[in-house]
């Protein structure tokens, strides 16, 4: 198995998101294969979704923190139905994963058929190219 | 300040149709509209207050108002909590005929996602959400977010699809008894679990029908009630909340129930044990079997064994829900459940529910909305309403 944080083409749908002066670091970040997470500079809080502002204590101060990309499955489904840029594309797993370092993201598991999914299961970062300078952080079976 | 008894619903009116492939969405509004305003014995110029959420077609409440021809309007409201809206606005309107600043508010609903399925008026104002591109790119609709909260909640409390599947099955034993229902026959839990997986674990049983149609509500001061034809029905609570995804910490079994509920019993003065009837908002099984738990008719975690012990069934279970058939069989215009919860909440303390679901002696009922997803962020109101004699 390839390395955990490189960049490979997606056996899903990889669609564009929208970037913004706000995000634009991060989703740079991911085209480097790198996870990026927002860090209060007053309180230390992690911040997700990442945000100019900590939205714990309203500090303005924020600094962009690299994260292992390590975690577990918060929560997961199999989904079967999927709409717009997934329309078509298969059964497909949408999950929320918990990082080692606490924040809880939404995301793909990858890479592990159905019946291998257990809420809990420890799992990695992957990257997948969307073409347009951004990645998607997903994530597989550790 | 309180608004126990200080408003009464005087109008409630729910579109017939199922399936409208012929109008436009302002005119059903305007139908409802209109129904309402016959139901309650008023007319548009009786109205000075207008209530709408994100349904409604054009510039806020102002191109409905015009359109409706509300020409004696002092208040607007036009808060949008998805399928919640409806009953936050009739906290709203509660609140500002307490305050004086309206004495007739008129509340409408309308949708047309059976004829034209895909058309969100809302979707520019999603796409361009702060957290749309940490979310969106991932793939997630509807029923998968709701998916992801029961998978959790089977995971935390050892809920069971079939569990889940008995509260379609409550419903259904309802929508029997409603002609206008979408699913009129009643279902078993084994044919909810044959039904075809959407999104692992909700069947397509357990999932609200799609269809056209609408509603509304006309909420009156006491002293503009009094002069009515009509028994009314006394707004004695509300209460409402956000669930926020609450930077990364979000919690899939928990909603905005947990603050809605007891703002609304503490604000009527009742208790659990007061409910007579229940409407319950009901998008998928898992929305009501977390809001039966966050409201506290149960403890946490076990809905479960709560709604699979037949305790939602009208009219003799301990706590009869959706007598209509709820959006899990009858009707969820605009896929938007609120509108509905609070008309059929009126209909059993009116004592007009179909016969064989009428709760005998209806005194106080409950009603809930959770707008938005489970998934993610959503909006929770509650209403407690009475009898006019409550
Ligand atoms: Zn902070």
């Amino acid at each position: 198995m390839t390395a955990p944080g490189i960049l490979r083409p997606a056996p899903l749908p990889a669609p564009a998101p929208p970037v913004n002066a706000e995000t634009k670091p991060y989703w740079d970040a991911t085209a480097r294969g790198q996870l990026l997470v927002t860090q209060c500079a007053d309180c230390q809080a992690l911040i997700w979704y990442p945000r100019a502002h900590c939205p714990d204590c309203a500090s303005p101060r924020t600094r962009w923190l690299p994260v292992s990309g390590r975690g577990h499955v918060y929560s997961y489904t199999v989904n079967y139905r999927g709409e717009g840029p997934y329309q078509g594309c298969g059964p497909y797993v949408l999950a929320y994963v918990e990082l080692d370092e606490g924040p809880r993201m939404m995301t793909n598991i990858v890479e592990a058929g159905p019946e291998a999914l257990q809420v809990g299961m420890p799992v990695e970062v992957v990257f997948h190219d969307t073409g347009e300078g951004s990645a998607l952080p997903r994530f597989r079976p550790a | 300040m309180s608004i126990r008894g200080k408003a009464h619903i005087a109008g409630a009116h729910e579109h017939p149709d199922r399936k409208i492939p012929d109008k436009s969405i302002a005119q059903v509004h305007a139908e409802v509209a209109i129904g309402a305003l016959n139901d309650a014995g008023l007319t548009m110029r009786d109205v000075d207050a207008y209530f709408c959420a994100g349904d409604a077609p054009g510039f806020g409440p102002v191109s409905m108002a015009d359109y409706l021809g509300l020409r004696n309007l002092r208040y607007l409201d036009s808060t949008e909590t998805g399928g919640s809206s409806y009953l936050t606005h009739v906290g709203h309107a509660a609140a500002a005929i307490a305050a004086g600043k309206c004495r007739v508010a008129l509340i409408t609903l309308a949708g047309l996602p059976r004829s034209q399925p895909g058309q969100r008026p809302d979707g520019v104002r999603r796409s361009a959400a702060p957290e749309a591109g940490f979310e969106s790119v991932f793939g997630p609709t509807t029923v998968s977010m709701y998916a992801l909260a029961a998978r959790r909640h089977m995971h935390e409390f050892g809920t069971t699809s079939a569990q889940l599947a008995a509260i379609k099955v409550a419903a259904s034993q309802h929508a029997q008894h409603n002609p206008r229902a979408m699913l009129p026959v009643p279902v078993t839990v084994e044919e909810v679990l044959d039904s075809p997986m959407i999104s692992d674990p909700l069947h397509r049983l357990d999932c609200c029908v799609i269809t056209d149609g609408g509603g509304a509500l006309v909420v009156v001061a006491p002293e503009v009630a009094a002069g009515l034809p009509r028994q009314t029905v006394k707004v004695l609570g509300h209460g409402e909340s956000p669930k926020l995804a609450d930077n990364g910490r979000i919690d899939l079994t928990r909603t905005g129930a947990v603050w809605s509920g007891p703002r609304a019993l503490e604000e009527a003065g009742v208790t659990h044990a007061d409910i007579d009837y229940a409407s319950i908002y009901d998008s998928f099984t898992i929305t009501v079997l977390q809001a039966i738990e966050d409201l506290g008719f149960c403890d946490k975690g076990k809905g479960g064994g709560f709604v699979a012990d037949g305790s939602l069934l009208a009219p003799h279970g301990r706590l009869p829900f959706n007598t209509d058939g709820g959006g899990l069989c009858n009707n969820h215009p605009a896929n938007r459940g609120g509108m509905t919860k609070v008309i059929e909440a009126v209909r059993q303390l009116r004592g007009e529910a179909s016969a064989a679901v009428q709760v005998p002696d209806c005194e106080l009922a409950l009603a809930h909305g959770n707008g938005g997803s489970l998934g993610t962020r959503s909006a929770a109101a509650t209403l407690i309403l009475g009898r006019e004699d409550a």
